[in-house]
Parts: C-alpha cells; sequence; structure tokens
C-alpha cells in the first residue's frame, strides 16, 4: 500500500515538474481600514512557469483570477404589502455568501472554463453564494444588491496576459469592505480545463482609530458608552464656554 | 474627503456630515429646538443605518442640550425638583423603549418602527405647529393677544401632590412622571431628545411658567439621552463616537449662527417655515413605506 502511494505520488509529482504551475503575488497582502479609508485597488500580478517545450497546435492559455471575501451566512428579507404599508416579512437565511467577491479572466470566464471545471473548483457567483432552504429568489437578491453595492463584481475581461506568460489585474476593494481574510485564487486553464492554481491571502482588517473604536465599543460597551458621554459632556462644555467667552 | 465610520461601518464624505450637523444646528438654533427628529430621518437618507443613527443622535444630544442647559443653570431657569420628577417617568421610559428596541431588532422590523414613530410624530407635530403658526400670525395681524393658558384643569384633582416651587406650582408627580415616561420611550426609539413633545405637555398640561420651560426639559434630556446612549452602547452596540463627535462639531457652531439669524427674523414665520420642512419629511418617510419599493429584499446582519 504504501508502495503504491509513493508510485502514485511521484507519477504525480513527474507530471507536475512537467507541466505548468503560477508565481503569483499581490501588491499588498494587508488592507487596513483607518478612519481615512476609501477603498483600494490590489493588483494581482504574476508569470506562468513553464517547464514544457511551448506546444504551437496548443489551445490558447487563459487566466481566470478571483477574490473572494469572508463567507458566511447572511439574513435576507423580502418586504411583504401588509395593512396598506410595505414591511419586512420573515427572515430567510442564506447559507453562504462573501462579504466580498470578484472574478475577471482574459476573456469571459463561461467561454474559458467548462460548466463541470467551474462546478469542480467553485468558481462563480452561484457557487460562492449557496443556500438549501431559501428559494432561488433569495440567493439572487443577495447577488444583485451587492453586484448594485459594488462588492460583487464580475468585470468580464480584465485580465492581462502577456505572451502567455506574464498577467496582470487590479481588483478595485470597494469602501464599504468587510474586515476578514479575503483569497485570491489564479486559475491557469487551457482547453477549458484547470491545468494550475495558486492561493494568495489578503488580510482586511480595521486598524489605528477605527479598530480601537469598534474593539472597545464590542469588548466594553459599558466603558464605551460612559466615554461617549464623556466626549459629548465636554465637548457640550467646551462649545458653551467658547462661544460665551466671544460674545464678550 | 471619506471619513469610514467605525460603528456604522459606511465611508461618508466628512463635509457632508459637518454639513448636516451643522444645518441641524442652524434649525435648532433659529427655532429653539433641539433637532435630533430632524438629524435622525436626515442620517437614514444619507445612508447610516437607521439603528446606528438612532443611538448616535442620542449621544450628540446629550452633548448639546448640555450646552444649552449651562446657560438656564446662570439664569435659574432650571426647575430641577419638576426635573427629577421628568427624568425618574423618563429613565422608565428609556429603559422600555430600548428593550423594545431590541426586540425588534432581532425581528428585523426596527427600521419600520423608527419609520412609523417618525411618521405620525412629525405629522402630529407638524401639523399642530403649522395651524398654530398659521392662527398666530392672523392673530398678530388682528393685534389681538395671545390666548391665555387655562391654570387650573383635571390634573389638578390627582393624588400625589408636591410643591415645585421654581415653577411656582402644586400638583401631583403622577402627570410630569407619565409625561417623562413618554419622552424617554420616544428617545430610545426615535433618537430625539423629546423636547418638541415635552415643552407643548410642560405649558399646555402641567401648567408651568413658559420661562422655566425650556431649561427644565433640557435637563431632564441630558439625562435621559445619557442613559439611551448607555443602553444602547451596551446592549446594540450601536453608538458611534466618530459620527457623533463630527455632527456635534458641525452642530455647535450652527447652533450658534442659527441663533443670530433666528433673533432677526419673524417668530411665526419661522415657525411656519419649521412646520412645512417637518410635514415634508414625514410625507418623504411615509411614502416610502406606502409605495412599492424598487427593491423589494434586504440583507440583514447574519450569523450573529
Amino acid at each position: 500500500m504504501r508502495i503504491l502511494i509513493l508510485l502514485v505520488s511521484l507519477v504525480f509529482s513527474a507530471n507536475v515538474a512537467l507541466s505548468q504551475s503560477i508565481v503569483s503575488d499581490l501588491s499588498q497582502n494587508r488592507v487596513s481600514i483607518t478612519s481615512n479609508f476609501d477603498g483600494s485597488q490590489i493588483f494581482v500580478f504574476g508569470a506562468v512557469k513553464s517547464n514544457i517545450m511551448p506546444d504551437v497546435n496548443a489551445a490558447p492559455l487563459d487566466v481566470i483570477i478571483e477574490v473572494a471575501g469572508p463567507a458566511g451566512p447572511v439574513l435576507v428579507r423580502k418586504k411583504e404589502y401588509k395593512y396598506g404599508i410595505w414591511v419586512n416579512g420573515e427572515a430567510v437565511e442564506v447559507d453562504r455568501a462573501p462579504a466580498f467577491y470578484s472574478l475577471a479572466g482574459t476573456r469571459p470566464v463561461r467561454e474559458i472554463l467548462s460548466d463541470e471545471e467551474r462546478a469542480k473548483y467553485n468558481i462563480g457567483l452561484d457557487y460562492a453564494v449557496q443556500a438549501s432552504q431559501a428559494g432561488e429568489e433569495y440567493t439572487e437578491a443577495v447577488v444583485r444588491i451587492r453586484q448594485d453595492a459594488g462588492i460583487f463584481g464580475t468585470s468580464e475581461s480584465d485580465v492581462k496576459l502577456s505572451e502567455e506568460t506574464l498577467f496582470t489585474t487590479e481588483v478595485d476593494l470597494p469602501s464599504n469592505l468587510v474586515e476578514g481574510d479575503y483569497v485570491a485564487s489564479i486559475y491557469l486553464v487551457r482547453d477549458g480545463k484547470v491545468v494550475a492554481s495558486s492561493k494568495d491571502a489578503i488580510t482586511v482588517r480595521k486598524a489605528g482609530l477605527e479598530a480601537w473604536i469598534y474593539n472597545l465599543a464590542h469588548d466594553k460597551p459599558l466603558i464605551y458608552g460612559l466615554l461617549s458621554l464623556l466626549v459629548a459632556l465636554v465637548a457640550g462644555w467646551t462649545a458653551s464656554t467658547v462661544f460665551r467667552l466671544l460674545k464678550r | 474627503m471619506q471619513v469610514y465610520l467605525p460603528i456604522a461601518e459606511v465611508s461618508v464624505n466628512i463635509f457632508l456630515l459637518l454639513g448636516l450637523g451643522g444645518l441641524v444646528g442652524v434649525l435648532s438654533g433659529m427655532f429653539g429646538v433641539g433637532g435630533g427628529f430632524l438629524m435622525t430621518p436626515m442620517l437614514m437618507f444619507i445612508g447610516i443605518p437607521p439603528a446606528v443613527a438612532v443611538a448616535t443622535e442620542a449621544n450628540q444630544i446629550v452633548a448639546s442640550s448640555f450646552s444649552g442647559v449651562l446657560a438656564h443653570f446662570k439664569r435659574k431657569t432650571v426647575d430641577i425638583k419638576m426635573g427629577i420628577v421628568l427624568l425618574l417617568g423618563g429613565l422608565v421610559g428609556a429603559k422600555v423603549g430600548v428593550y423594545v428596541f431590541k426586540l425588534l431588532k432581532e425581528m428585523g422590523q426596527v427600521d419600520l418602527l423608527i419609520t412609523l414613530s417618525y411618521v405620525l410624530f412629525l405629522g402630529m407635530v407638524g401639523s399642530l405647529m403649522f395651524i398654530e403658526s398659521l392662527n398666530a400670525i392672523r392673530r398678530s395681524k388682528k393685534n389681538e393677544p395671545p390666548k391665555r393658558v387655562k391654570r387650573h384643569t383635571w390634573i389638578h384633582g390627582l393624588p400625589f401632590k408636591m410643591r415645585f416651587r421654581t415653577s411656582n406650582l402644586y400638583i401631583s408627580a403622577i402627570p410630569p412622571f407619565v409625561v417623562g415616561i413618554l419622552v424617554g420611550v420616544l428617545a430610545a426609539i426615535m433618537g430625539v431628545g423629546g423636547g418638541f413633545i415635552m415643552v407643548p405637555a410642560m405649558i399646555y398640561i402641567l401648567g408651568m411658567p413658559t420661562k422655566v420651560v425650556v431649561g427644565t426639559s433640557l435637563f431632564q434630556i441630558i439625562f435621559v439621552t445619557a442613559f439611551t446612549t448607555l443602553e444602547h452602547a451596551t446592549q446594540n452596540f450601536t453608538v458611534d463616537a466618530m459620527l457623533a463627535l463630527i455632527l456635534l462639531t458641525g452642530g455647535v457652531i450652527g447652533a450658534q449662527v442659527g441663533a443670530r439669524i433666528g433673533v432677526k427674523l419673524k417668530a411665526e414665520q419661522l415657525r411656519i417655515l419649521l412646520a412645512i420642512m417637518v410635514l415634508a419629511m414625514c410625507i418623504k418617510l411615509a411614502l416610502g413605506l406606502l409605495i412599492e419599493p424598487s427593491e423589494l429584499f434586504s440583507i440583514g446582519a447574519g450569523g450573529e
């Protein structure tokens, strides 16, 4: 049995050594949400490392770059017409939706990749947003709302690939970015099949004053509340004093 | 220049916020109102989550009413005893209000609660103010003196009588306590000081002399909104200190400017202007409930 595994892995590694791989990096691995945060731009770039001689007859190489934010359940509510006004109905849970999603390819992704491969690697918004119980209209609503908010983006052909070697794309992170661990996945595609892939992590964190306020508000709410009041009282007192002095 | 608000978790233009604070400050200086009932809906219009708008506005009102009450203390126009009775009611009301707020937040209906309360109260206060100032203008044209407030009502038949020296009153503690409760609930649910309800109630129901009304209501508002801020901060985590500070800066400057403009304009015309604005806001909020929204779905906080 061990020998078998060894053999398989040998064959596998030999196979990898003969095929292509990706070397990729990001312009930044860390995004800090500070008080003047107004969105950010990340460059995803890299090169195709090839150990085999380029085959002239081979299908062209394509690159797909997916950036996904932390995924989790979201509650979706549908407004209903009740008692003459529009009110929120029951909340329905969509099991998994990323806080951010961006998909780009050298060409439209559906042209590059077969449906089976898309399913295998979970590429695309239809795989990123999943619901077991919620109806289709709810998952569609999540996609629509987040697309309108600029959180979900699927630019069709934003990846530049030169000489089938160097690739680059830029991903716009909106100002309403959510904290968490983001992953940039790069897929190398030929003949509708993924031939190589690599992943890079992006950490998005509140920083500085924003982080301090947010953490204090959630970890020590009473102290935070008292501090807010103190600030308010000092501000109120300062205002009345300053304007009294100005009036003299 | 954009500023990222840590609790609201949105990025907003800082000059828009300062301007909004300033504008509401001018209005509150001109009309002598707290401005909470103008500010909270405006914050919602620019995209601040309603729950954050309400809680943060409570924090801001602490500052503006504290700044206001200091002047009234100097002039000795605060009835502290009356203020404390109103305050006790206010704390009970605020506690109830925050609890209802929390309950409805969990049910996803807090936005509806806030909007409905606003439509109701803005509509009521706006129309009353409109009619009142129309009458006042008509009176001033005929040179009639304003109507006297009746000093003896059914209120004076209730038990638990107390003497309020500053207001020169000997009445039951029940009506001010109940007025306090009502104002407390409003403070918690709508993010307002409640002056626009309390001031008329003090004059018409309690029969307090006009000169102590504003100072006393400010006194009560400080404590009730301070309590509301603490409750929202600890139960709902919705007080955005950054937002409060920016609004405050605009607000205090605006209030001083407004007070100066207010002196130059005629009171009745000012009040009609304010009434029209309040009614316009009410209609805008009401339309949001009545017209089928273009997006029926909304995403709430998940997994929390």
